[in-house]
């Protein structure tokens, strides 16, 4: 990707939400674990991990609003319709798979897992398809 | 979209980085808008039109136009 002031804001946001994620999740996991969360706050620290990763779904947003270069921010764009039409996919073949009992059930979040995934295939048709240019 | 961007960089000595600076955008985007294989919003356009002193015409080639010349 191409080094512009928006996208270096952008990856220090994505840092600082990957390490409070690795933090809320541990932190979710030694407590359900060790039977330490009372009843009544069970929910909110079950979601607390999935907050930096929406945490991270919003950077995306504010990195496209900041974004001054009008061909980066194309590329951007390609890439996260590449990455949606990759996690749906994904889900849908997996839910028939899943519907027929040919594979197991799958947590809901592996789709946010492939989401990922896709973006990077989208970095790479970004690539391949505008050469030099689509880095 | 068909242009003229290259030669009129290579008229006045400019890299690609020298015009990307000019612009305001990056060396990748003059690149791709040189290469034809993205074509500017309008407000870049009149950027790129009013930094070589010339009208959007005189830059880029109409693709319409383009087409009809071939008929």
């Amino acid at each position: 990707m191409i080094r512009t002031a928006a996208w270096k804001r952008y990856n220090w946001r994505v840092i600082w939400l990957s390490l409070a994620y690795a933090v809320f999740l541990i932190g979710a996991v030694y407590g359900f674990k060790h039977a330490l969360v009372p009843t009544l706050l069970k929910y909110p620290v079950a979601i607390l991990p999935a907050i930096p990763i929406i945490g991270i779904f919003v950077a995306i947003g504010r990195y496209l609003v900041e974004e001054q270069d009008e061909y980066v921010r194309m590329l951007m764009v390609r890439q996260i319709l590449w990455a949606s039409g990759f996690a749906l996919s994904c889900a849908t073949i997996w839910g028939f798979l899943d519907n027929f009992g040919l594979v197991g059930h799958a947590d809901g979040y592996y789709m946010v897992i492939a989401w990922f995934f896709g973006l990077g295939v989208g970095g790479l048709v970004n690539k391949m398809t505008l050469g030099e240019g689509g880095c | 979209m068909e242009n003229r961007l290259r030669v009129l960089r290579a008229e006045r000595g400019w890299s690609q980085q020298d015009l990307a600076e000019r612009i305001e955008v990056s060396r990748q985007s003059v690149n791709a808008i040189e290469t034809g294989k993205y074509d500017p919003s309008l407000p870049l356009a009149f950027r790129l039109a009013e930094l070589f002193d010339r009208s959007i015409e005189d830059i880029f080639v109409s693709p319409s136009r383009r087409s009809s010349k071939a008929i």
